[in-house]
């Protein structure tokens, strides 16, 4: 029996094992939608912009290791998602996105909603599509969730004429695919983990670098075994959080621009670094040219390009992390490096990053840690892009393994409230808190409506400063506090949720942050908490831009830090 | 590290949109391209693709790991350091009185050129060979007057049997 091009792309969906699809109709993908309602196991969630449609199946796919989908229509419905799929690519995270496209007789006649999807995302996709035969879109199907979840994830785009969606062909479902020019290296050469061992054995200051290739290979018991047995301290990279549990003895939380004094300091003078499942990212590192002078660098990521890309490697492992971190557990020898962590406890406590200052002012890093408290950590913390991220990452003790979902590479503003939908919807059984600041939430404050039509459970926490927080904090401090157009006016959040149905209450104190998380988490459905935070708090330390990972900022912890003190950022 | 002239050969599947692709990546990068030749290759749905990069050996080898990574690339190596053979084809039309015609092909006879046309004020001459003998003869041309160039880059293949 022959079925037509959207009943195939459906039907190809159900055989990929698609549950849930994220997007927005239009003239383009009528026929698709129209098709709908004869698979009901395809649950359609409608959100209320593109750009939430691609950031919800982000974090639907950052929450359950499979490929997100989203949907929508030519046209600016396809340049919507552009900000979501270049999320997705810069984060390793597996999507496929469908687009119409207007009807092949038209293609490249600038017809109506007619844009080149597939020449916009060429930079921004793994791989991307434009199907120009009926008879080649089940095969197209297979390609792109194969691409989009193995070797290194990424997102894949596919754009379907709206004809090819009318026609009809017979279903035939490939069981492979044959793809002469993609190949995944998952296991890693044995001559290079036995070379990785010896130097790891030799090390005295060894430091590891844990990056989100962990979490995507899911690789926490290995990569608990690897530590513990060589006893190597670990510095997280910011997607590194949580695959390996933050109050370890070990672990020294988050490295970089704004990583704790004691990870900082532990890489820089580190003489071995283990790199694993990350990319060298400048947030990261700092400086390059001054980054961990002493050091070798062992480099295991499944991506040979990122080998060598920004740092010079001295032993590359190329190969999936878990099944890597299995043959290095056989090699590597037992040590105790006691010197060396007795220096590293040393800088724990010269740099207390993690110590909250006393004061009367409701601080974001005291909410956070609340919220961590009553949530026991048992919890999946979504952030949006700013200091509301860096507080997360900073003051939240990630002990559930995966439980980070953050926009990392890109950093889009507004990401917070969709992908929280999508990990909720992924991951219905756990609590979700997504944290946003007051800027990023009102990029995407219309998927408010989504969660109240959807009925999705998720718990809002406003970081409300009145700023663009973190653009304010490089302006007091690098551009002697001329804070041009960070100062926001913003509307009454709780009453704004009010209207969409999500009860809310707003907090101006440090007594009403507990029971108001409480009364968030014994809601069973959506809540909302406007938290107004001390406008002008930092996330510190900071290694100011340009400047090497060791010569980073922070208050110290005698002094009581005043900006109105007038001290500088050229003082330190 | 210096920068030099890398010539990288790729086997790529000969699909609309490829050459975007390809392109794409080397202007995403910051790499340059010096030519950039395709055409068909022994293996049908293929093509090969011969690209000459400046870069110093890291740059070239992340542009190589990175065309390796693109889905439509099915191989790629540089094959600077190897043996190789490298050819360019240019069509070179220069100015040409009754005086100047046979000194012009004097010139085209020693580098084992061609003539292929002949017009009142022009001939044009087909040259084959590396870059510098196409630079050589372009330069001895140059005095006569050239109106128009046409070289189509390098195109390389690894010398002795192996691929």
């Amino acid at each position: 029996m022959k079925k037509t091009g959207a009943q195939i792309l459906c039907e190809s969906l159900i055989k990929e094992g698609v549950e849930v699809i994220f997007g927005i109709l239009g003239g383009s993908v009528l026929p698709i939608y129209d098709t709908f309602p004869q698979y009901p196991e395809l649950r359609h969630i409608l959100v209320r912009h593109e750009q939430g449609a691609a950031h919800a199946a982000d974090g639907y796919a950052r929450a359950t290791h499979k490929a997100g989908v989203c949907i929508a229509t030519s046209g600016p419905g396809a340049t919507n998602l552009v900000t979501g799929i270049a999320c997705a690519y810069m984060d390793s995270v597996p999507m496929v996105a469908i687009t119409g496209q207007v009807a092949r007789p038209v293609i490249g006649k600038d017809a109506f909603q007619e844009i080149d999807i597939t020449g916009i995302t060429i930079p921004i996709t793994k791989h991307n599509y434009l199907v120009t035969d009926v008879t080649e879109l089940a095969r197209t199907v297979k390609e792109a969730f194969h691409i989009a979840q193995t070797g290194r994830p990424g997102p894949v785009l596919i754009d379907i004429p709206r004809d090819i969606q009318q026609e009809q062909t017979d279903f035939v479902y490939p069981d492979e695919v044959d793809l002469p020019g993609y190949r995944v290296i998952s296991r890693g050469h044995p001559a290079q983990i036995k070379k990785a061992a010896r130097l790891i054995d030799e090390a005295d200051k060894p430091v590891i670098i844990a990056g989100r290739g962990i979490v995507i290979s899911q690789a926490y018991d290995e990569f608990q075994e690897f530590a513990e047995k060589a006893q190597i301290p670990v510095a997280h990279t910011l997607l590194g959080l949580s695959c390996f549990p933050g109050d370890h003895i070990l672990g020294l939380g988050m490295m970089g621009m704004h990583g704790t004094g004691c990870a900082n300091m532990a890489v820089q003078n580190a003489d071995l670094l283990i790199a694993i499942g990350m990319r060298f990212d400048d947030r990261a590192t700092a400086n390059t040219k001054e980054f961990a002078p002493n050091a070798r660098v062992i480099h295991i990521d499944i991506d040979p390009a990122e080998i060598g890309k920004n740092i010079p490697v001295d032993v590359p492992v190329v190969g999936d992390i878990k099944s890597v971190l299995t043959a290095l557990n056989e090699e590597v020898e037992k040590r105790e490096h006691v010197d060396w962590l007795s220096q590293i406890e040393q800088w724990r406590c010269e740099y207390p990053s993690q110590d909250i200052r006393q004061t009367g002012e409701l601080l974001p890093q005291y909410v956070i840690r609340q919220i961590c408290e009553a949530t026991q950590g048992d919890a999946l913390m979504v952030t949006g892009v700013g200091q509301n991220q860096m507080f997360v990452a900073r003051y939240f003790t990630f002990t559930k393994p995966d439980s980070l979902i953050s926009a990392g590479g890109l950093g889009p503003m507004g990401f917070e409230l969709p992908a929280a939908m999508g990990v909720k919807i992924g991951r219905p059984e756990e609590v979700v808190w997504c944290v946003a600041g007051d800027g990023g939430f009102q990029m995407t404050i219309q998927e408010l409506a989504t969660i109240t039509q959807e009925n999705i459970a998720v718990k809002i926490a406003v970081m409300n400063n009145g700023y663009l927080g973190m653009v304010r904090q490089w302006q007091e401090l690098f551009y002697e506090r001329r804070y041009v157009d960070t100062k926001l006016w913003n509307p009454d959040f709780v009453r704004i949720a009010e209207a969409y149905e999500i009860p809310g209450v707003r907090v101006k104190r440090r007594e009403e942050v507990i029971p108001a998380i409480q009364k968030a988490m014994k809601h069973p459905g959506a809540f909302l908490i406007d938290f107004l935070i001390e406008p002008e708090e930092n996330i510190y330390p900071i290694v100011p831009p340009g400047e090497c990972l060791a010569r980073f900022f922070e208050p110290s912890r005698t002094e009581t830090w005043k900006k109105k003190s007038g001290v500088s950022i050229t003082e330190f | 590290m210096t920068d030099t002239k890398h010539t990288l050969v790729a086997l790529v599947e000969d699909k609309p949109g490829v050459l975007n692709r390809v392109a794409s990546l080397f202007r995403r990068r910051s790499f340059n391209i010096e030519s950039l030749a395709v055409g068909g290759s022994e293996h049908p749905g293929l093509s090969r693709m011969t690209i000459v990069a400046i870069g110093d050996s890291a740059q070239v080898e992340q542009v190589r790991k990175q065309l390796e990574k693109l889905i439509n690339v099915v191989k790629v190596a540089d094959i600077t350091e190897g043996d190789m053979v490298t050819r360019e084809l240019a069509l070179i039309k220069v100015k040409a009185t009754a005086s100047t015609r046979s000194e012009i092909m004097q010139i085209v006879s020693i580098f084992r050129a061609n003539i292929v046309d002949v017009a009142p004020g022009s001939v044009t001459v087909e040259v084959t060979g590396d870059e510098d003998k196409v630079n050589s003869l372009l330069g001895l041309l140059r005095d006569f007057g050239v109106k128009e160039v046409s070289r189509t880059g390098r195109i390389a293949l690894t010398r002795g049997s192996g691929s």
